[in-house]
């Protein structure tokens, strides 16, 4: 029987991480980072896991410390947010080279400037070509249920890479939402033992990591990491359908929401999408056929699977909660984009950024992007299509 | 014979080890990195009075030492520095330049 609790999306990670009971947590403790490490040291503090904490000095610190401890064959973890993770970059680009299954919660929330510490995805989506898989959460239930699933996917041998498990900074990390935790043995039978193919501890057999690779060896490394990440797209899969055996909750790469009849969709990542859906009903209940597309998983880039559910789509919004500074639009907007395109589906599209440091999501704007969706319809021009949502002129 | 020598030049992406790694330690004796030198020592064995002031300064550990005596230089990881050449008091290396 799940247990019914009330929770912050920190607090819900937190729990998904005490029921792993993980070998190695290795964070720097205060800002940037979250309230998940500080959590996640009491139940350390109070004898609830086994883990070993290691405060360090930096995030820089904090990621070399968890390739390490991966390494050497601790399961091992670690939590961020925001320029926390910028100071990781260099260690997330080795971490997953290595092929080391690290899990990662992050936080989204704005990298400055100007300085400001609310949410956005331009921290995590800044580090889409890192090599890590990447999973959103729309709220506290799906972090949670997330997190379960991460080491299972991170650690299967057909994919030995790390994971990224994110969430809205303050809108789910710091709300507090009804949510429904598994028992802890029911977790702990799920993720099971690790059991790493190689590890620098293992005293039988010899065992390096991470060495110097020339110009004759790296492609066909690269070759492999990036066969391992397409492979992940099936792991997604089986993992989540055995994780609506234990749980009844039912993911993919990505939920249609009233999409199948709709003429006019649009592409969401994160809480928004909860937000979205109410503009979807109400528009509905007029009789709009409005759908909506929320993206779960960012890496790997489910380009065919989300090609095929937009193919009857007429006017398409692509929702960036980020700007890549290309001047076209954001990284969703370029990804999706490519993805119909290479799939001959051709909508009329058009790229939103919006919610960027913090700025409040309504329904009222949501309904705004469906508004000009019409008139795209309508009048069969598209305009601007690189767009700020709710920007004062 | 070395765990790593199956990892040819040749070898496909199916076949190499993930991210490189390499399951025995020590390996980097299997590797020859002396293809990099320029410059080339040479060991004239007559003027050698086996003091062994040049083993322990060889940042590449390219001067073998046997029943405390060195031997010939080890050139497939020598980098021809020329730091033994410096340090031995009685001239019994000589840099050969432009020589591999």
């Amino acid at each position: 029987m799940g247990i019914r609790e009330r929770l912050s999306g920190n607090e819900a990670v937190a729990n998904a991480m005490r029921q792993i009971n993980p070998d190695v947590m290795a964070a720097f403790p205060i800002t940037p980072s979250t309230e998940i490490p500080q959590y996640f040291s009491t139940y350390v503090a109070n004898g609830k896991v086994d883990t070993v904490f290691v405060p360090v000095e930096s995030e820089h610190s904090a990621m070399s410390a968890c390739v390490g401890s991966e390494a050497a064959g601790a399961r091992t973890l670690t939590a961020t947010s925001s320029c926390g993770l910028a100071l990781m970059w260099e260690e997330l680009y080795i971490a997953a080279s290595c092929r080391l299954p690290i899990a990662l919660a992050c936080v989204n929330r704005a990298l400055s400037g100007p300085i400001n510490i609310n949410c956005d995805h331009s921290d995590s989506m800044g580090a889409r070509d890192s090599g890590w898989i990447q999973i959103y959460a729309e709220n506290n239930q799906e972090v949670y249920d997330n997190f379960v699933q991460a080491y299972r996917i991170a650690e299967h041998k057909d994919v030995r890479l790390p994971i990224m498990i994110c969430q809205d900074g303050f809108i789910t990390s710091h709300g507090v939402e009804n949510i429904e935790l598994l028992e802890d043995d029911v977790v702990k039978n799920f993720v099971g033992e690790y059991e790493p193919y190689g590890y620098l501890l293992d005293d039988e057999k010899g065992y390096a990591v991470g060495p110097y690779d020339n110009p004759v060896h790296y492609m066909e490394h690269k070759k492999q990491q990036t066969e391992a990440m397409k492979n992940a797209k099936k792991v997604i899969l089986d993992v989540a359908k055995e994780f609506k055996g234990i749980s009844g909750r039912e993911y993919g790469l990505f939920e249609e929401y009233k999409l199948d009849d709709a003429d006019m969709a649009i592409v969401i990542i994160g809480s928004a999408a909860g937000t979205s859906k109410d503009a979807v009903d109400e528009l509905r209940a007029e009789g709009k056929k409005v759908g909506l597309l929320k993206l779960r998983v960012f890496r790997p880039f489910p380009a065919e699977e989300i090609a095929e559910a937009l193919k009857n789509v007429k006017a398409l919004a692509i929702m960036d909660r980020t700007d890549s500074y290309s001047s076209q639009g954001g990284p969703l907007g370029a990804e999706v984009r490519g993805a119909l395109f290479s799939a001959g589906v051709a909508p009329k599209t058009v790229n939103y950024v919006y919610g960027l440091g913090g700025r409040d999501v309504k329904v009222e704007n949501i309904k705004e992007v469906y508004a000009a969706l019409e008139e795209i319809l309508a009048t069969g021009c598209v305009g601007e299509k690189f767009r700020y949502l709710s920007v004062r002129e | 014979m070395s765990s790593i020598d199956f990892i040819t030049d040749t070898i496909g992406w199916r076949d190499i080890t993930p991210g490189g790694e390499i399951y025995e330690g020590g390996t980097s004796a299997a590797i020859r990195t002396g293809d990099w030198r320029t410059d080339t020592p040479e060991f004239i064995a007559d003027k050698c009075k086996q003091c062994l002031l040049c083993t322990p300064v060889c940042p590449d550990c390219a001067i073998p030492v046997k029943d405390g005596k060195r031997g010939e230089f080890d050139l497939d990881h020598c980098k021809g520095c020329g730091i033994c050449a410096k340090v031995c008091p009685f001239g019994a290396i000589e840099m050969k330049r432009g020589e591999k």
